[in-house]
Parts: structure tokens; C-alpha cells; sequence
């Protein structure tokens, strides 16, 4: 019974681009995406709340991945490729960084992005000496449409999976103190570095995936940090410990996005900073928190 | 031969030898309590068992099993359980899963209704088995207190460290607890506990062990080391006239 | 060659030491971790710009005036933004991850605020922008003055913490915030004035960058990634060691420029960054506990 609702919302969103224009369309592909890259967050931030900014960095590499490969591999290929990238990239990453905490692994999270953007850069303008790559692949947009949404939709039930398995408890764990967990048996970084793995692979197959619709990649485009930033409110909106809290807050905010970016591009950053700070002050548990919590005043009142 | 043997352990942080040398023993089944003035090294003794701080130099064993230089989640896959001088519980879960978790990462890796059955009966024998749905960050300090003990039973282990357990309580709570601890005894479980409460530790413990300043300067009956000179000028402050 | 880049490279550390001094002030007294701090420099250094070009101000007489607008702002912010969250927290873990997401708001709003008011262009003056020998290198004037503020700021404050009554306080609420109440200290309020200070030296910095240096309304995140990167290598809440580190920085930034590539100039400071924080996260000069 829980998975019929969702199948069929799967199913309804799976036809949807044989009747949608392509504006349409780019939009769904947005807004997939957002909700992959901010389930995909939520798989180990979500619970543990080390709060990560190098979604980007994985992103980013998933899409140069592709740009480099487009000619010499097939595709099915190439996003193996990238998610072994992507993986090992997230396990050496994890490996050295997880035992930071707090504002450390924040920071760390964000210069790690940065940091492999000003490689790349430095390395496609003084060895290669191609700053941008196009990327031509044999693939209509429905198809990118429809990869994401299998992607997403897989995110969601790895993430409900995990949530009744034995990792999700222990992530949980983590979250509120991770003394009393190690001392309750739980291997800390083993747990983390699972977790850690598995969202940043995913990561990377969203920018893998979408890459083809930039195609021209250079990396200011592909690791621009605001990606990061937008995956982290929108988890944060929705309930970055729910199932569907991700995606409940990456829909409404990708399209506001893409409203302001078009129309008011000068505001934008604004908008941001009061939304992060809004969420902080008003729903810090994310709107599914929030609604369950009045409701139950309301019931409580009747 | 013995069960938690501590061998010559010494915790230093920077400058301040925190544990000097200290070495004593416990037998299987045995409870016995850790005394010594504020200050003295006794939870950094149980830090350095159950694994919170590596030592700096001596060996601790468990039956047999050199528990030195291990993880924490090792040492508590190994069969030791503790509750802490700040009562850490999970504020987000509920009770039942505050206390599952030793069963279910600990060293039996219960899961399903196994680890609910083992949490259940953890959570009954502390009385704390009707609210097993509410959230932890709900509940009142002595529920708190009964909480992390729940959590340490729920590891099903072979020796459990209660770090000021008692602290805190008022009388009735204080007696009820005290009798909680002799039941856990009487069950054959292997007790250290740092206590400061004299009367628990007379009712509790035949036996104790005392430090000052990070040193060991008693490990005999309890009787006897309550009226040791050495003892007491520990606790009064004075110093020991050899 | 040498020369030359020692004393280039002790000329912007000054800079880059004044600008983790406050920093390291709003993170080891207030305990927040301000995110926004890049943005409030880059506030003060627009202004000084606009002041300059329009009204013909000196930045060497605005700077006071940028001073204490930073201060000003960085008590208001602590009382308005900040104070709810530490009540709230009440000692638990939240405050951190609250903080972070609070200051990342209101970097995001400082900096739209820029752009609408300044646009995305990159901006400079031309300020005593004219040689002086120094030890035969040819040094901007302009550079030598941000130096000297930097320089006069920077050992103020480490006397006024060192010697005075109000800087034992400080110190105080900076090592123990948990036990400074029981000897009578208000720590709240020790905390608005750490925070508040924070802000108004991020202030001078700004101003001093102003002066020699070329700046668009989206750098502020570069500024709070160097002040950050060392007052991680500094120690948090050590000033001696934050000004060390911050001539330490403009030293090895200097010399991956002059030697290397400028193009892997920031990839450095992410590199030492990271480095530092995996290999002593509590410091090159704190005692590793």
C-alpha cells in the first residue's frame, strides 16, 4: 500500500514529457535533478547533520567526467566511469576528512570543491590548453528526463531502505551524539564513509547525467558553488531527515529559482540569504516538522 | 585469574599525569567501587576502559583479551558498557531506540525483534517500560539517568561502568536505585562504579578501590578503607603523615 | 628576487593577518563562526571606495568612520541574529550547525545588497599609488600604509588583551565560557563585544584592502576562506598565532605567485587549507590534546 501511491506519482511523472514543450521539459529535468542532488545530500547529511558543501565537487565531476569521455567511450560506460570517479573520489575524501566536525568539515567540504575546480582550470589552460569541452552525445532530452527520474526515484528508495536498515539507525545515532555511539558499538567511520560514498555517487550520476544539456562545459559552469548552496536549503526547507522532505523543498524552490534568475537575476542572492536565514529561525526542522507539529495542535485544541 | 585486570596505566595530558601507575583487578562477577576526592583520575580510569581515551602507557584486559589500543566501538563489541558523569542520552529518538542500539550494534548485533525484545527487557528492568515510544529529549533528569543504564543493559555485557550513576538523586530515587544495582549484581553482572555517595558504595561494594591525584592509594574491604588514615586525608585534603 | 618577495609577501600578510584577527575574535569569544565575514570586509571596503570617488574622502580618514560602523553592525547582528540562537541552543550541538546556516543567510544578503548597490564589477581606486624603496624593493606607497595600520591594529589589540582589564575578560569567556559566570563575568555581553570587535577590525581590513587591492562584490567568500584558513593554522582564538599565520600566508601566497604559477595561487591556500586541518586541526602553534 505505501508503494502505490508512489508508483503511480512515478508513472504520472514518467509520461509527462509526451506532452510537454521543451521549456517544459527543461524545467522537469531541473527540478528532477534538484530533487536527486538534494535527496542524494540528505543521505548522509540529512541524519549525521555534517552539513556538506561539496555536492558541487561531485557534481562537477560526474559532468567533466562526461565532457572528457563524450568521444572515446560509449555512454553506458562512461557513467560507470563516473561513478567510480565519483566513488573513489568520496572514499578518499571520506577517509581523510570524516573524524572533522562542525564548522570544520563545513569549510573543509567547501574548499574541497573549490579546490578541485582551481586544479582543473589550471590544468586544462597549462596542459591541455582547452578551457571548455563540448559534449556530443546521441541523447533527446526525454532521455535525460527520464534517467534523472530513475535516478531520483532510486535515490528515494535507497534512502527509505537504509532509513529501516541497520546503517540508517546508526546515522541516526551519529546525528545526536556520536561519543555514545562509538561507545554503543558503532564503527563511526565505517558507518560514515558508507553513507558519504553512497550520496556522492549519486551525486556524481546527476551531473553525469544532466551534463549533456550544457553542452559546452568549462569548470566555472560545472562546479559553480551555488549548486551546493541551493542542494543544502532545499533539504533543509523540505526536512533534511524525512524521506520526502528533499524533495518536497527542491520542487517550489527550483522553480522560484528559476523565476528570479530570469527575471530578477540582481535579487537572487538576497532571496537566498533570507531563505537560509527564514529556515533557521522559522522551521528549523524542515515544513514536514512544521505541519505535523500544528496539526497536532490543532487536534490537541479540538 | 582476572577478569578486568588494569596494569600499570598512565594518562597523561600535557603536563598533568591524570592516571599515575594504576593497576588493580577485578573477578568475574565482583562489584567494587572507585573512590577518590574531585579531581583524582577516577572517570579517566573508566575513559581509558571503556575506550573514550587511549592510554598512554600500562595494558587493561578483559578475560584475557587485550582491550589497550582498541577503538571504543571495539571495547564495547568486546562485552563493556557504561553510563556517563554527564548523562548523554539521544534527544531525537525514542526511548526504545536509545536503548536498542547496544543490542543492535553491540556484541550480539540483534536485530528485529530480537533487538526489541533485548531493549523491552532493558527498559522494564529500569522501569522505564511503559514510555518506550516517547522521545528521549522529553524525559526528567532520573528517567534520563535510567535511560543511559537501560542502554548499557541492552549491550547484554560482561562488565558494565557506572560513572556516578547515583549522583543526583534524591532519597527515594537514591534507594530505589541502589536496590536496582544489587539486583543487577545478584544477576551475576560485573560491576566498577565511580560513586561519591559513601552509604551506596557501603551498601553496594565489599569491596573498594581509591585514588588521589591519579594515584592508587588503597584496594581492600570497604570498611577498612573508609577508616585507612590515607583515605581519609585524601578526602579531607590534609596530607598523609608516612 | 628574493627580497622582493619577502617583502611583498610580509606587506599582504599584514593584511591578511588583521583580517583573521577579528575573526578569530568572533569565533573564539562569541563562539560563532561567521560565515558573513568576508562580506562585512567587502562592505567596508565599498564604501571607503564610494566615499573616495564621491564625496573625495581619504580612506585614511573614513577609516575610523568604517571602524565603528563595524562595530556598530556586528553588536546589532549579535543581538538580533545570533543571541536567539545561542538561547535557544541552550549548550547543545544545534548552535553550531544554526550558525552556519544563519551567517551562510546572511552572506548571501550582504552580497546581493553589493550587487544591486555596486553591480558585479570588478573595483579599485588609485590611492598614493606611487613606489617607495624599501630595502631596494620598489613598494607602493598605498600598500605600505595598509601594512602600517595593520600592523598599529593588530599589536593594540594583543597588548589591550594582554594588559588590561577587559582583555582578561575576554580571554576568560575565550578559554572557559562555562565557568567565567561563576567569577561574575557577563558572558553575553562579553560576547556581543567579541563579536562586535570582530566586526570592526573585518572593518579596517576592509578598508585596507581598498587601498591597494582589486575587489568585486562576489569576493567575499575568498577573504573569509583566507581568514578562516588561518586562523585554523593560527589556533582558534590564539592572536599571536593568527598574525603569525597571517604573514605566514601572504609569505607562501607571494611565493607560489612569483615562483610558481599566480594562477594556483588560491588552489594554494585551499591546499595548505586542507592540509592544516587534517593535520593539526587544533593549530600549528596550540598543544595537541
Amino acid at each position: 500500500m505505501r508503494l502505490i501511491l508512489p508508483l503511480i506519482c512515478l508513472a504520472v511523472l514518467a509520461v509527462l514529457p509526451l506532452h510537454f514543450s521543451d521549456y517544459g521539459l527543461g524545467l522537469l529535468i531541473g527540478a528532477a535533478t534538484y530533487v536527486t542532488l538534494a535527496s542524494a545530500w540528505a543521505l548522509f547529511s540529512g541524519h549525521t547533520h555534517y552539513i556538506s558543501l561539496a555536492t558541487v565537487a561531485f557534481y562537477g565531476a560526474g559532468a567533466y567526467t562526461v565532457a572528457v569521455l563524450n568521444e572515446v567511450l560509449p555512454y553506458p560506460a562512461i557513467l560507470l566511469c563516473a561513478a567510480v570517479i565519483g566513488g573513489t573520489l568520496a572514499l578518499i575524501v571520506g577517509l581523510s576528512t570524516l573524524r572533522l566536525r562542525g564548522v570544520y568539515f563545513v569549510i573543509f567540504s567547501f574548499g574541497l570543491a573549490e579546490l578541485i575546480r582551481q586544479l582543473i582550470t589550471w590544468y586544462e589552460v597549462n596542459v591541455t590548453g582547452t578551457l571548455g569541452r563540448y559534449i556530443f552525445l546521441d541523447i533527446t532530452t526525454r532521455q535525460i528526463y527520464w534517467q534523472m527520474l530513475a535516478l531520483g526515484a532510486a535515490t528515494i528508495a535507497l534512502t527509505a531502505w537504509i532509513m529501516r536498515a541497520r546503517l540508517g539507525l546508526a546515522l541516526r545515532v551519529i546525528g545526536d551524539d556520536e561519543t555514545v555511539a562509538a561507545h554503543s558499538g558503532v564503527n563511526l567511520a565505517r558507518v560514515k564513509l558508507i553513507a558519504f560514498v553512497l550520496s556522492s555517487v549519486i551525486l556524481t550520476l546527476a551531473g553525469a547525467i544532466t551534463s549533456p544539456r550544457y553542452v559546452y562545459v568549462e569548470p566555472s559552469i560545472v562546479f559553480n558553488p551555488t549548486v551546493s548552496f541551493l542542494t543544502v536549503i532545499m533539504a533543509l526547507l523540505g526536512g533534511a531527515n524525512r524521506l520526502w522532505g528533499p524533495a518536497l523543498g527542491a520542487v517550489p524552490l527550483f522553480l522560484v529559482f528559476e523565476f528570479l534568475s530570469s527575471n530578477f537575476p540582481d535579487t537572487y542572492p538576497i532571496f537566498l540569504g533570507l531563505l537560509f536565514i527564514g529556515v533557521v529561525f522559522v522551521v528549523p526542522d524542515g515544513l514536514i516538522s512544521a505541519a505535523e507539529r500544528l496539526t497536532r495542535r490543532g487536534q490537541v485544541r479540538a | 585469574m582476572s577478569f578486568l585486570r588494569i596494569d600499570r596505566a598512565v594518562k597523561q595530558f600535557g603536563g598533568l599525569r591524570a592516571v599515575d601507575e594504576v593497576s588493580f583487578s577485578l573477578q568475574r562477577g565482583e562489584i567494587v567501587g572507585l573512590l577518590g576526592p574531585n579531581g583524582s583520575g577516577k572517570t579517566t580510569v573508566i575513559n581509558l576502559v571503556s575506550g573514550a581515551l587511549p592510554v598512554t602507557s600500562g595494558e587493561i584486559w578483559l578475560d584475557g583479551r587485550r582491550l589497550t589500543g582498541l577503538r571504543c566501538d571495539r571495547i564495547a563489541r568486546a562485552g563493556v558498557a557504561r553510563t556517563f558523569q554527564l548523562v548523554r542520552t539521544l534527544p531525537s529518538l525514542s526511548l526504545m531506540e536509545n536503548v536498542m542500539i547496544t543490542a543492535v550494534f553491540g556484541r550480539s548485533t540483534h536485530w528485529g525483534e530480537k533487538a526489541r525484545r533485548v531493549a523491552e527487557d532493558a527498559l522494564a528492568t529500569v522501569g522505564l517500560a511503559e514510555r518506550a515510544s516517547a522521545v528521549a529529549g522529553d524525559l526528567t533528569y532520573i528517567d534520563q539517568k535510567r535511560l543511559e543504564l537501560a542502554r548499557a543493559l541492552a549491550a547484554e555485557p560482561e562488565i558494565l561502568l557506572l560513572d556516578e550513576w547515583l549522583a543526583g538523586l534524591n532519597p527515594t530515587e537514591l534507594a530505589e536505585g541502589v536496590a536496582l544495582i544489587r539486583r543487577l549484581h545478584e544477576g551475576g553482572l560485573t560491576i566498577l562504579m565511580v560513586e561519591h555517595i559513601i552509604d551506596a558504595v557501603r551498601a553496594l561494594c565489599p569491596r573498594v578501590v581509591v585514588m588521589n591525584s591519579g594515584r592508587l592509594i588503597a584496594d581492600e574491604a570497604t570498611e577498612a578503607a573508609l577508616s585507612d588514615p590515607a583515605v581519609v586525608s585524601a578526602y579531607l585534603g590534609g596530607e598523609v603523615d608516612a | 628576487m628574493l627580497t622582493t618577495t619577502v617583502i611583498l609577501g610580509l606587506v599582504l600578510g599584514g593584511t591578511y593577518a588583521l583580517l583573521a584577527l577579528g575573526l578569530t575574535l568572533q569565533y573564539g569569544i562569541a563562539r560563532i563562526m561567521n560565515l558573513a565575514y568576508g562580506e562585512l570586509t567587502l562592505l567596508s571596503a565599498f564604501v571607503v571606495v564610494a566615499l573616495f570617488q564621491g564625496l573625495g574622502l581619504s580612506p585614511l580618514l573614513t577609516l575610523p568612520l568604517v571602524a565603528a560602523g563595524g562595530y556598530g553592525i556586528g553588536w546589532l547582528l549579535y543581538a538580533v541574529m545570533m543571541r536567539p540562537l545561542v538561547a535557544r541552543s541552550q549548550g547543545r550541538g544545534r548552535l553550531e550547525v544554526d550558525s552556519i546556516l544563519a551567517t551562510f543567510g546572511l552572506l548571501f544578503l550582504i552580497q546581493g545588497g553589493l550587487l544591486l548597490a555596486f553591480g558585479a564589477n570588478f573595483t579599485s581606486i588609485s590611492y598614493l599609488d606611487r613606489g617607495v624603496t624599501v630595502l631596494g624593493v620598489s613598494v607602493a606607497l598605498n600598500r605600505l600604509i595598509a601594512f602600517g595600520i595593520c600592523v598599529v591594529v593588530g599589536a593594540a589589540l594583543v597588548v589591550a588583551l594582554k594588559t588590561t582589564r577587559w582583555g582578561l575578560i575576554m580571554r576568560a569567556v575565550a578559554l572557559t565560557p562555562g565557568s567565567a559566570p561563576l567569577v561574575g563575568i557577563d558572558v553575553n555581553r562579553a560576547a556581543r563585544q567579541g563579536f562586535a570587535l570582530g566586526s570592526a577590525l573585518a572593518a579596517v581590513a576592509g578598508a585596507s584592502i581598498s587601498m591597494y587591492q582589486t575587489f568585486s562584490a562576489t569576493a567575499g567568500v575568498v577573504f573569509t576562506m583566507k581568514a578562516l584558513v588561518i586562523v585554523i593554522m593560527g589556533g582558534v582564538g590564539n592572536v599571536p598565532g593568527a598574525l603569525a599565520a597571517g604573514f605566514g600566508l601572504g609569505l607562501i601566497e607571494t611565493f607560489v605567485a612569483t615562483a610558481i604559477d599566480p594562477g594556483l595561487t588560491l588552489a594554494a591556500t585551499f591546499a595548505i587549507f586542507l592540509l592544516v586541518l587534517l593535520w593539526r586541526p587544533q593549530g600549528l602553534f596550540g598543544a595537541r590534546r
